[in-house]
């Protein structure tokens, strides 16, 4: 069943609990400048945007990781290996959505991995801005369109992804 | 674990900076925030200090719960003696600062002396500088706040700042964090500005950890669900914000109008929850534009609202042509029924500008209606307005006043002293709707008894989040009393005043006990820091910080007179509504308040009772 | 198909593992210069400073990866191409027939024209090997000259100074890293390196290099400015140039590295090129250059094997674009960091912070960047760059308050809900779109 994160801001506060239960799942404690999921607070136009890796098909981020240190689980979650990273900071300036953060503290880079399946942003979000859901209807037309790209025998994935049928969750 | 066991001690006098440990044994008497700054402040300063002098101390405060995910867990307070009432003063705040403050790793801040020239303190994680403020010294709140994280280069920054009010000692001025989030009360701005500190600019990347985390993850889980469930922190405030109250409470007949002349306010409903809900006649768009939620909070009362740019106020002036933080009811009130204004537009820009200039708007609404009032008994005349024409109901000179208020400029300077002392120097000291030199908010003590004697008795001046016994005279929260009568009120006042000093004690909201009791957050304290945290113990750390505040007041000056209600509250009856013919009946209350409370009967703590809470 | 790939870096394996997913049935060649298993020269620092062993610094950890994918790896240099007999004839003495070749061989460092630089203990820091001689000579406390205060010798640097290291760097140069960032963000981290105790040689150069006395340094260092300094190691690090020697007579042409069209092809017939070795387009300008960053490597790597295999795809170009971390400060370049030739900046200077930022508009679009002492989200400035969307309003607020960059990105990303920030990137096929997520 795959899954993905999906956000609707207009149902956004700013609380910040998703930042919050963000760093205490991934850091052990309250720390929103460690968090992996930001809020931007649009002020002056009462808009508030959560926002995060959205595990992209283009995975910029593994690309550039000139130690493979960023694969590709079998969910189409882009996942950094702490163990392999050595930090040089290369996927922060290649995402071109800017949701791989250095963490100076650790020496290693940060991004959003799901939780391994279990997001804590969407379990703390009260008001269901955030909502980790069965992308079938969605999922299903992106599989036709993989499909169809797979037989034209292009590939779209990255140099560690898996293989056709595996990976069709991504583009979430 | 939850306390960060850090002080940091600024001297501004000297420009100089330390960080100190926290007293941990005053933490386990008073817990956090309010309680244990205030601690701090009645240890340190001489309570007969000059408020505005360099000898009072400045003291941002947060709270065990603050900067973490405990619902409404982003609170601080700034704990002082103020300008206004010469009384004790602690205003809370929400927004981002408070959290921030403890992401980087402090308990408290300790501003004492007075700079040579206007500076700004700086404070990442453990580095803290007193920088130039000169370039932003007259400049707004919102000015403030954008130099600053522009200087810094880190929009990540959250700025707690005083406006032009501040500087000038604008009795009444707030310390504004967040562009819109206050510390509202007593004039805490007033005493950053005299110690020429304009903003205090913090950024923490350090977190926070709690004593055990399963168990406060299970506790507040537990008390965010009470809070999802409970008709009022589930759904009135955030769909309607506290504004949810203006049609209410009106109706209730004690609804304070025209200052307390009156007690129901023909024009409610057009600056009500539903008015700002309600697509504009001229525009189509709707006052409300959406509500946000202070760190933390999964409440999300806050207004963000935006003016109708055809509107009066803001037509030439594009630079309010945006959302911004709108209008709460005790502002709404305040602007509106206590001046007889129901220019929906014209009282959120006058919220925009107390945000801007960093006013109290309560003080503020209650200071121009007592002008008013004298205006129109021809005490004050056009000459000291400059003009301006001060009738009831004039939304035009209200939203005036506001602006001269802000930049203390012409009558606004006079209307800075707040009503208190308007009133004296035009010779009606009875004029003013205040005790202790604070005006009091959106509840007529003679439509809610148990208002009157929580104005009397607040510490700092007349207030409702002393102890909000309109809980339970208008909700039935936690149970129901009847507002009209005041049997039973002495009790249930001390019972709220003691709850509420835990409460903001230690981090959280007190919007949080529409649904909470201490039995739903003593669990959520206890599994942040050491000390078996009980309601017991709660509870007997809030009366401690009662007394405390009460004997600091004492050696102030103050004495049992000075728990007294504006003459009007206490003679004129309602002439409408539910309350009809009633006045207050505080004469009846406060002597078996006194007894309650283990104090004398001039209002005095005995030896016995201080000794008893080792105040 | 037989496809040959020279060189084992991240073109080359990149364009192996593309190979193989595109074609099944193909034999790969892939063929390394040096005795190692594929590694990343990027991740050499970290060996020199212990973050990371050897095996750390491989491109691929599953040392059966290669198998697995069936690529066949060996090892050798190149000798000749036969462009019309399709032959490629390695120093070995093999002879590889090949339907298409992709030249990856990427570049070598530069040695400059300096007496002495033969010397034991005068070393470069490209290779593994390097890297192992580095860290003989390196020892805690030791006296150690870097020659080139450029990015990969900024690079070094650190790792040097983590090493414990007394550095002196030299630089012909007025600035360090005059080439990715300007005198400003330069005069920064040469400051800061000072601050950090690293002694810091602008516009001078290195004239000798001779053996030391006796129970001196092993080597004594002459400058330009008449001083001299003794030293355990000196590291060359003054630039590197396209590895194309052996191209001569092949029919491949080359400027400062191999020429290639938009489909990364070379001049001759089946021959690609990709990485360090050529030169793509540069999204900035239009026009070739060389940008050795592992990000284009990567990218090109991809694109060749892709076109080798039929899959017609256009290079539309690479952005220029580095990280550096010296001593913990954090900077990065991006796009027409020197601004663009008719256009708007913005800028942030806090000297005494370290902090910096300085934004290039050409109309409302970004077009270049660079930043000193700020990390958060600093990929968003790739997003907007290679993008161009139009920043409208956002661009005047830029430029009043460059720190609001992230909320322009997200501003001006979400109105364009469909397409998605990289969606004018058409290098990459892409599977469906990025629907459901955030940020768009």
């Amino acid at each position: 069943m795959l899954k993905a994160l999906v956000i609707d801001a207009g149902k956004c506060t700013a609380c910040k609990q998703c930042e919050m239960a963000c760093s205490l799942e991934n850091e052990g404690e309250f720390n929103v400048a460690k968090s992996r999921i930001r809020v931007f607070d649009f002020h002056t136009e009462a808009r508030f945007v959560p926002y995060t890796c959205t595990q992209c098909a283009e995975a910029w981020c593994q690309q550039a990781c000139p130690v493979n240190a960023i694969t590709t689980d079998g969910m189409g979650v882009k996942v950094v290996h702490d163990n392999l990273c050595v930090g040089c900071k290369v996927c922060t300036i290649a995402c071109p959505f800017g949701t791989v953060n250095y963490n100076a503290s650790t020496g290693k880079v940060i991004k959003c991995d799901l939780c391994g399946g279990e997001p804590a942003c969407s379990d703390a979000c009260p008001t269901g801005a955030i909502t980790y859901q069965d992308v079938e209807q969605g999922g299903f037309d992106k599989m036709k369109v993989w499909a169809t790209q797979s037989a034209n025998a292009t590939t779209t994935e990255g140099p560690n992804t898996p293989k056709a049928g595996q990976a069709s969750g991504t583009g979430h | 674990m939850g306390w960060t066991g850090k002080v940091l001690r600024v001297n501004l006098t000297n420009g100089t900076v330390q960080s100190e440990p926290l007293n941990m044994d005053w933490a386990q008497q008073y817990l956090g925030q309010r309680g244990l700054a205030t601690k701090y402040l009645v240890e340190e300063i001489d309570a007969q200090c000059d408020p505005l002098g360099p000898d009072n101390k400045l003291i941002f405060a947060t709270g065990p719960l603050t900067g973490t995910c405990a619902s409404t867990g982003g609170r601080y307070s700034v704990i002082t003696k103020g300008p206004l009432t010469n009384a004790i003063a602690c205003s809370n705040s929400g927004g981002y600062f408070g959290a921030e403050l403890k992401f980087a790793g402090w308990d408290m801040v300790i501003l004492e002396g007075k700079s040579p020239k206007p500076v700004y303190l700086c404070v990442t994680d453990d580095k803290a500088e007193l920088l130039d403020a000169s370039d932003i010294w007259g400049t707004s709140v919102w000015k403030t706040d954008e130099w600053i994280k522009a200087k810094h280069q880190d929009p990540m920054m959250h700025v707690a700042t005083i406006g032009i009010s501040g500087e000038n000692g604008v009795l009444y001025s707030a310390i504004v964090n967040d562009l819109h989030r206050a510390a509202g009360r007593s004039g805490v701005g007033a005493v950053m500005g005299s110690k020429n500190l304009k903003a205090f600019a913090v950024r923490g990347t350090k977190g926070v950890k709690v004593r055990d985390g399963r168990a406060f993850m299970k506790a507040t889980n537990d008390g965010k669900q009470v809070l999802a469930e409970n008709a009022v922190t589930g759904s009135g405030l955030p769909t309607y914000g506290t504004q949810v109250l203006m049609n209410a409470i009106n109706e209730a007949g004690a609804s304070p109008t025209r200052n307390s002349r009156e007690v129901q306010f023909e024009g409610a409903h057009d600056i009500s929850a539903e008015a700002m809900a309600t697509p504009r006649s001229t525009d189509g768009e709707k006052n409300l534009q959406t509500n946000q939620a202070c760190f933390a909070c999964t409440i999300a009362c806050g207004r963000i609202s935006k003016i109708d740019e055809k509107h009066f106020t803001v037509v030439n002036k594009p630079e309010y042509w945006h959302s911004s933080g709108g209008l709460e009811y005790e502002a709404a009130w305040a602007l509106g029924n206590n001046t007889g204004v129901n220019d929906l537009e014209a009282l959120t820009y006058a919220q925009f500008i107390c945000n801007e200039q960093g006013l109290d708007p309560i003080s503020l609404g209650a200071t121009i209606s007592a002008a008013m009032e004298l205006f129109e008994l021809g005490l004050i005349t056009t000459e000291q307005t400059g003009g301006i024409d001060l009738k009831f109901g004039n939304a035009e000179a209200l939203v005036k006043c506001t602006e001269l208020t802000g930049k203390a400029e012409g009558f606004g300077k006079e209307l800075g002293l707040g009503s208190a002392r308007l009133c004296a120097k035009y010779g009606r000291p009875d004029l003013s709707m205040s005790v202790k030199g604070q005006e009091f908010p959106a509840y007529d003590a003679r439509g809610i008894q148990g208002m009157g004697l929580t104005y009397a008795t607040s510490n700092r001046g007349a207030c409702h989040l002393r102890s909000y016994t309109v809980a339970s005279e208008m909700l039935g929260i936690p149970e129901k009393t009847d507002p009209l009568v005041t049997e039973g009120k002495a009790g249930l006042v001390k019972a709220f005043q003691d709850a509420t000093a835990a409460v903001d004690s230690a981090g959280i909201c007190v919007f949080t006990t529409f649904a909470w009791t201490l039995e739903d957050i003593a669990p959520q304290v206890d599994a942040a820091v050491e000390g078996g945290w009980t309601p017991d113990k709660m509870l007997e750390v809030g009366e401690r910080i009662w007394n405390m505040e009460r004997m600091f007041n004492h050696r102030a000056g103050f004495t049992g007179k000075d728990d007294m209600l504006p003459p009007r509250l206490m003679k004129e009856a309602a002439q409408t509504g539910p309350a009809k013919g009633l006045v207050s009946g505080l004469d009846k209350m406060l002597p078996e308040y006194y007894q309650l409370r283990g104090w004398t009967a001039d209002g005095v703590p005995t030896t016995e009772t201080l000794s008893r809470l080792a105040v | 198909m037989k496809y040959v790939i020279l060189g084992a870096g991240p073109a080359g394996v990149t364009a192996a593992e593309t190979l193989r997913n595109v074609d099944p049935t193909a034999t790969i060649t892939m063929i390394g210069g040096e005795p190692e298993p594929p590694y990343s020269r990027m991740a050499l620092p970290y060996l020199i400073y212990g973050k990371v062993g050897e095996d750390g610094t491989y491109l691929r950890q599953d040392p059966k990866h290669y198998d697995d994918q069936r690529i066949r790896y060996i090892q050798g240099r190149a000798g000749g191409i036969d462009s019309r007999a399709k032959k490629l004839s390695l120093s070995t003495g093999e002879v590889l027939d090949y339907d298409k070749l992709l030249i990856a061989t990427g570049a070598n460092p530069i040695m400059p024209p300096i007496p002495g630089s033969n010397l034991e203990g005068v070393e470069t820091c490209w290779t593994l090997e390097d890297a192992r001689q580095i860290l003989k000579y390196a020892d805690k406390d030791s006296p150690v000259v870097l020659v080139g205060a450029g990015f990969i010798g900024s690079i070094i640097l650190e790792a040097l100074y983590l090493r414990g290291c007394k550095i002196t760097v030299v630089e012909l140069a007025p600035r360090m890293v005059a080439r990715m960032m300007d005198e400003t963000a330069g005069g920064m981290l040469g400051r800061w390196c000072e601050s950090k105790g690293v002694k810091v040689l602008t516009n001078t150069r290195v004239d000798s290099l001779a053996k030391g006395e006796e129970g001196q340094p092993r080597l004594q260092v002459g400058f330009s400015n008449g001083e001299s300094a003794p030293a355990d190691l000196v590291v060359l690090a003054v630039g590197v140039r396209s590895n194309t020697g052996f191209l001569v007579g092949s029919g491949v042409k080359t400027n400062t590295g191999i020429v290639v069209d938009n489909y990364l092809q070379t001049t001759a017939p089946d021959i690609y090129a990709a990485g360090d070795c050529c030169e793509g387009i540069d999204i900035s300008t239009g026009k070739p250059d060389m940008l050795a960053i592992q990000p284009v490597a990567v990218e090109h790597g991809r694109i060749a094997a892709l076109n080798m295999a039929g899959h017609k795809h256009h290079h539309r170009g690479s952005l220029n674009m580095n990280v550096l971390d010296t001593m913990g400060l954090i900077s990065s370049s991006f796009g027409l960091w020197q601004g663009a030739q008719v256009g708007e900046t913005a800028k942030l200077v806090d000297e005494d912070n370290f902090k910096y930022m300085k934004l290039e508009f050409e109309g409302d679009k970004l077009v270049g960047a660079q930043c000193v002492g700020m990390t958060d989200h600093v990929g968003m400035l790739r997003g907007l760059i290679q993008t161009g969307f139009s920043l409208g309003e956002w661009k005047d607020k830029l430029l009043v308050s460059p720190e609001r960059l992230r909320e322009a990105y997200l501003a001006v990303a979400h109105a364009h809900p469909t397409t998605g920030p990289m969606a004018p990137h058409i290098n990459t096929p892409r599977v469906g779109n990025h629907a459901g997520a955030s940020g768009h």
